[in-house]
């Protein structure tokens, strides 16, 4: 079954720029997938795309039976509320403790009190952070931080998580305890997206791999197939 | 009950907005207070030039003169030509006599020329005293009463009432429109000050969004945090409007210059006006954060 469908997707900037040709790809569900390619490959452009940053020049895409590219701006949450998205920066409340930006994701529900508290110490259990749930983003180290994002990404219980360069701002050890991290969440159901140009954790991870070029598909590598020389 | 809690949460979320971007709430909340004292000032002096207006048309009386020489059945005649003419609103006869009495009274001086004068010696004359309803329709009134026959003389300060109601009138509204002035210079400056609040929250807007907080949900806190600041910003405005008031009222004796130019009672003037106050600093705060925040809700 797919999660996601992508029909005959363009992207062309309003600067002219095309930064998606011709897309057709499905994503299954359940599936771990990571995207490769050089900067300015359409990387960044297609997982927009995938969470409603940006708008499909034309073609379609599906996201959890969601047609994306026709949600007006005022219904972009109904497609975020099923997506949990990690960025390379973070994105965190700096005024927010672990807890309470964990929990600020459920509170725009409307959840009772009791069961945002056993959701967000779920979570942080899951990330490794239920001792840190008192701390500011600022008494934290990178991965720890990245943490916080990932447990306030998936603590909805989203279908799919896009992962933007999650490791990208992280020394390599902390970058494999965060893929660890994701490993875990995708075992438990949920379908991963996962921008990279760290090819080490690529090989390591063994999944399937997407390499993307001037905005189309170059190699789409099934699950354990990808090594370093095609590249 | 999930209603309920949302906005229980916003009020939460609201007040910790408040205090955790501090420095830029406190440039909204004097902003308020600044432009709030200066409408309080406005409303205070608009609401007492009023007052001394009504005071002025509650005072001014129509004094008809009536020939000596006329039977008491004339004088029922002018009495029931008074009262059908329109826009009178009241009218009382006073003889010479009770005039006479009164004037005794109130002075020995006039007590001891008007002791011995006899009824035909006495000068004075018996009067209709008229309240007019519209005192800007004064003359037409005076005008007409002067025409019945048996009428000597007619007063009412003319001119000089005119003269005063216009003046006041023209105070009045003048405070009105700087107070509308005001209210809309107020609303603009704090949207602007909100602004700059809400732009260095951008990423925290940004983040709701990412994690698929609606419109209205991003809104509703920054419009409660916009009735916070304007709440906030009341507090000076109206403890200087109950404390400053009570004490110039109590300084002036309640009276400005002349015992006829009364002030208007504080109590309960100062409190209307406070809640005024706190109405136009809540409205205009959750406008200006309303307005602020619009900008951002759009990818």
């Amino acid at each position: 079954m797919d999660l996601i469908r992508i029909t005959n997707v363009k992207k062309t900037y309003k600067t002219g720029v095309t930064a998606i040709q011709n897309l057709n790809l499905t994503i299954a569900k359940g599936d771990f997938v990571f995207i490769i390619g050089s900067t300015g490959c359409g990387k960044s452009t297609l997982i927009k795309m995938l969470y409603r940053e940006e708008k499909p020049t034309s073609g379609q895409i599906i996201v959890g039976g969601i047609d994306v590219g026709k949600l007006r701006n005022g219904k972009v949450y109904k497609i975020r509320r099923k997506i949990g998205v990690v960025f390379q920066d973070f994105k965190l409340l700096p005024k927010s403790t672990v807890y309470e930006n964990v929990a600020f994701a459920l509170e725009i529900f409307g959840l009772p009190k009791d069961e945002i508290h056993a959701k967000v110490l779920k979570v942080l259990e899951l990330v490794g952070l239920k001792s840190k749930v008192k701390n500011y983003p600022s008494q934290l180290s990178g991965g720890e931080q990245q943490r916080v994002a990932i447990a306030r990404a998936i603590v909805n219980g989203p279908k799919l998580l896009i992962c933007d360069e999650p490791t990208g701002n992280l020394d390599p050890s902390t970058g494999m305890e965060i893929m660890e991290v994701l490993e875990e969440i995708n075992k438990l159901g949920t379908t991963i997206i996962m921008v990279t140009h760290d090819i080490n954790i690529v090989k390591k991870m063994n999944k399937r791999v997407i390499v993307l070029d001037s905005g189309r598909v170059l190699k789409d590598y099934e699950k354990g197939t990808y090594s370093n020389e095609n590249i | 009950m999930k209603t309920f809690r949302i906005i229980g949460r916003n009020f939460r979320d609201a007040f910790k907005g408040v205090f955790r971007n501090f420095s830029l709430s406190f440039a909204s909340i004097s902003c308020i207070t600044i432009t709030l004292i200066v409408v309080a000032v406005s409303m205070v002096l608009s609401n007492n030039v009023d007052n001394f207006t009504k005071l002025v048309e509650r005072d001014v009386t129509i004094v008809a003169f009536i020939d000596n020489d006329i039977t008491n059945d004339q004088i029922n005649e002018i009495k029931d030509k008074i009262s059908t003419i329109n826009n009178v609103e009241n009218y009382e006869f006073r003889s010479k006599t009770e005039i006479t009495k009164e004037m005794r009274d109130s002075s020995e001086v006039f007590d001891s020329i008007m002791r011995n004068w006899t009824d035909e010696e006495n000068p004075i004359q018996n009067t209709f005293q008229v309240k007019v309803k519209d005192i800007e329709k004064i003359d037409n009134v005076a005008k007409q009463i002067e025409k019945i026959d048996g009428i000597t003389l007619v007063k009412y300060g003319e001119g000089m009432v005119e003269q005063l109601i216009s003046t006041f009138d023209f105070i009045h509204k003048i405070c009105i429109g700087a107070v509308v002035a005001l209210i809309l210079v107020t609303a603009f400056l704090i949207s602007n000050t909100i602004k700059i609040t809400i732009n260095s929250r951008q990423r925290e807007i940004g983040i709701m969004r990412l994690i698929g907080a609606s419109n209205l949900n991003i809104r509703i806190p920054f419009i409660i945090e916009g009735l916070l600041l304007g709440a906030l910003g009341s507090i000076v405005p109206i403890l200087a409007t109950v404390y400053g008031y009570s004490a110039l009222y109590k300084n002036f004796d309640g009276h400005l210059f002349s015992p006829f130019i009364k002030l208007i009672e504080p109590i309960p003037f100062v409190y209307t006006t406070s809640l005024i106050l706190l109405a136009i600093g809540i409205a205009v705060g959750m406008f200006g954060s309303w307005r602020a925040v619009k900008k951002y809700l759009k990818i």
